[in-house]
């Protein structure tokens, strides 16, 4: 059951989607700063099979795919929060 | 919201059957076209009806869903579904600079050219989980409607509206000379008259329909761009490599590559200081640069009005942050694949270029030797005899091509892709096709962003409130064609580099709008004065940046404390500024891009490019110092701004219709 809307509730509801917000931040900023940061010795190991130097595999896929399945997870995680405190959409 | 006839609701049952007709039929319309080829219909024809075919089902597809309602010209009806939306997206955001620019600027830059991929994908994390959505919830047409909600009216407007034209309209220019280019190449039309027969296709999708009618047909040209990316290095990589994945066999491309250099190098075709290895970072841009440009790309997406208002169409704020992510997936499919490009691109121009023998050079580099693309020994590789010649009149030229005799344009990379592997002239016709519709998807999508601003924001909102609908249309239409003629007047003239201009609008966008429209859904404290203060504040010094280093870069080495630039590889400066002031002209005003000094000086080695990375600090700053220097917004104003930030419930502005 959703609870009654009150300001306690939106106030929770608000420092969830807060939190929500600085992790994908923080994992954004890992894998479109942090990695390719470390570029050099990344490029020194090789994927095997692929053949790709891991550095330049990461800033050409890697950091991509993680954006694209982040996204995926953001919209189901702040779903459930908005759901979680009665906030949401009908279906 | 007005009440759904069963003809629409139909309409949208039917969506997925209908796509997927229209790819099918696209389908057929190539295998068609592959057995006249192969029956003697010469190219030249072929091409006038692969680009011919296409531009008049988009206009087919503008024309059907044209519209007379508000609520349909503005923002769809609020009723795209999220994975279409998705698609729309991918194609309102991938440009002639993506189609055709990306993988030739990854050919040239290797590691280095990865920034804009990154950069270009990265930012769509920002606008779900900043942006996006709350602006949905708001229920806004355009962009500058939530700046004078939530900033205290039309002031605030004035300058979201200005920021929105500087970056959609630089970016709307880039566009149309894209499509110019496109069509002369492959029509053989002059520069000029390309230009403008793009902007008639432009024009016949998004004049009538709106936001409905480029939906609609945006879906159509993303379907049409995809296929043409990705068919010829499918099939390039089945045939080299045996696998169809051609994003995983190029890292082998990627070793053979790194091998060959290191042979190069030790026969003499190549020398240390001309040879960029392919993998290696930091040897185009220095780190500053490579991670600015990274960073003011990402921040720009979700800050480029074009593309926030995509998500205006979605029928749930919920749909919105779905819509975001399919939006990346369909455009994640296009970049992962470009760097396959400039793999595959690179091994046959250093295995089967260079080190060959002069009169041993293979045709296909002869088709764009000629339109002047590619030069060996300083002059056109329009014939053997040419290349021979010019050869020849180099001193101690060994009679094989070296690295250095050889250069290439970027827009050659995606193009003649399906001549190197040998494709029938199908395939060719086919990436023109999508080439033309990534351009004219992006054009008519910051097109119908400026004529909204212009009709709804400075045209009802501003001037005349109470004008009728039928009335406000009509300004909306007419606005539209005049910002897109005024456009392609400015394609028509060449005003420069494609890549470097789109780059500019992204820092202005960056700059102008990102604080304002994060610290409005995050802050609640934020003000009136603080926002505009600080939209002024960071946009200005983005804009003083760019044109300063880029028209008056003599004035900004003596007054404004600026120096060069730095080669990334040695690190020494790029011009010797002293110098360079004190020769003549150096201190000239409006100079030209191949002035000395133009784009190569600034503050701290930073690139003009990224200029928003200058502004949006500062504008965060203004924004915070001057807000808690003023009045705490109203308890009015902090309860709607709760409104935003909750799905549940009505929109905060409610249009009349």
């Amino acid at each position: 059951m959703a609870p009654a809307p009150s300001q306690a509730n939106t106030d929770e509801h608000w420092k969830k989607t807060s939190r929500l917000m600085f992790t994908h931040l923080g994992v954004w900023f890992f894998f479109g700063y942090v990695v390719h940061m470390f570029v050099v010795p990344l490029n020194k190991i090789i994927i095997p099979v692929l053949g790709f130097p891991l550095g330049f595999y990461m800033a050409a896929q890697g950091s991509l795919i993680v954006f694209v399945v982040m996204l995926f997870m953001f919209a189901k995680q702040q779903d459930k929060i908005d759901r979680d405190y009665g906030m949401a959409e009908d279906d | 919201m007005a009440v759904q006839s069963a003809d629409t609701s139909a309409f949208y049952k039917n969506l997925g059957r209908m796509y997927a007709t229209y790819t099918g039929g696209f389908i057929a319309f190539i295998i068609l076209i592959a057995i006249l080829e192969q029956v003697g219909v010469p190219n030249r024809i072929l091409g006038y009806m692969f680009v011919g075919f296409t531009i008049i089902v988009y206009a087919v597809i503008g024309v059907m869903t044209r519209t007379a309602e508000v609520s349909e010209y503005y923002v769809a009806g609020r009723r795209v579904p999220a994975l279409y939306n998705g698609m729309a997206t991918g194609a309102d955001w991938m440009s002639a600079a993506s189609f055709v620019g990306m993988a030739g600027t990854l050919f040239l830059l290797g590691y280095d050219g990865l920034t804009w991929v990154l950069g270009w994908t990265g930012g769509y994390v920002l606008v779900s989980i900043l942006i996006g959505p709350y602006l949905r919830k708001f229920g806004a047409y355009t962009v500058p409607d939530f700046m004078s909600f939530r900033f205290g009216g039309n002031f605030a407007r004035l300058i979201a509206v200005i920021v929105l034209v500087c970056c959609s309209f630089t970016y709307v220019t880039a566009q149309i000379f894209g499509t110019g280019i496109i069509a002369s190449r492959f029509l053989g039309m002059p520069f000029e008259l390309a230009v403008f027969a793009g902007l008639a296709g432009i024009l016949l999708c998004s004049m009538l329909g709106g936001m409905r009618a480029v939906t609609w047909t945006q879906i159509a040209q993303y379907i049409v761009l995809i296929i043409a990316y990705l068919t010829p290095i499918v099939i390039l990589s089945t045939s080299r490599y045996g696998i169809p994945i051609p994003q995983l066999t190029y890292g082998t491309a990627i070793a053979e590559i790194t091998a060959r250099e290191g042979q190069m190098l030790a026969s003499g075709l190549a020398t240390a200081a001309n040879l960029k290895p392919h993998i290696s970072p930091f040897i185009n841009y220095t780190p500053l640069n490579f991670f600015a440009i990274c960073l003011c790309m990402m921040v720009g997406t979700a800050s480029l009005p074009h593309i926030l208002m995509r998500y205006f169409t979605t029928p749930t704020v919920r749909e919105a942050r779905q819509s975001v992510a399919w939006s990346l997936l369909f455009i994640f499919l296009l970049y992962f694949s470009a760097p396959a490009y400039a793999a595959f691109s690179k091994l046959e121009v250093y295995n089967n270029v260079i080190g060959r023998n002069l009169t041993d050079i293979r045709p296909w580099l002869f088709t764009w030797g000629e339109l002047g693309l590619i030069q060996i020994c300083g002059k056109n590789a329009a014939s053997i005899d040419t290349i021979v010649a010019s050869c020849k009149a180099i001193a101690g030229h060994p009679g094989v091509v070296r690295l250095q005799d050889f250069v290439i344009n970027t827009d050659v990379i995606v193009l003649s892709t399906p001549e190197i592997a040998g494709l029938p002239y199908v395939i060719t016709g086919l990436v023109a096709a999508g080439g033309l519709a990534a351009a004219l998807s992006t054009a008519d999508g910051l097109l119908l962003a400026i004529a909204n601003a212009l009709s709804h924001d400075i045209y009802y909102k501003m001037i005349d409130p109470n004008a009728p609908t039928v009335r406000r249309l009509t300004v909306a239409r007419v606005l539209l064609f005049l910002v897109a003629v005024a456009a392609a007047y400015l394609a028509s003239t060449r005003p420069g580099d494609i890549l470097a201009m789109v780059g500019w609008a992204f820092s202005l966008a960056m700059a102008g709008n990102f604080p304002a429209l994060v610290m409005g859904v995050w802050w609640k404290r934020a003000t009136t004065a603080g926002a505009v203060s600080g939209m002024i504040a960071g946009f200005g010094l983005c804009i003083f940046y760019l044109v300063v280093t880029r028209y008056f870069p003599g004035a900004g080495v003596s007054y404004f404390g600026m120096s060069s630039l730095t080669n990334p590889m040695t690190g020494a400066p790029l011009v010797d500024v002293a110098k360079a002031v004190a020769a003549p002209g150096g201190m000239d005003s409006w100079v030209a891009a191949s002035h000395p000094m133009a784009n190569r000086v600034g503050w701290f080695g930073l690139n003009n490019i990224a200029c928003g990375l200058l502004g949006m600090p500062v504008g965060f700053l203004t924004i915070y110092v001057v807000s808690l220097m003023t009045k705490a917004p109203s308890l009015e104003m902090q309860a709607y701004i709760d409104e935003i930030r909750k799905p549940r419930g009505r929109t905060v502005l409610e249009e009349k219709t």
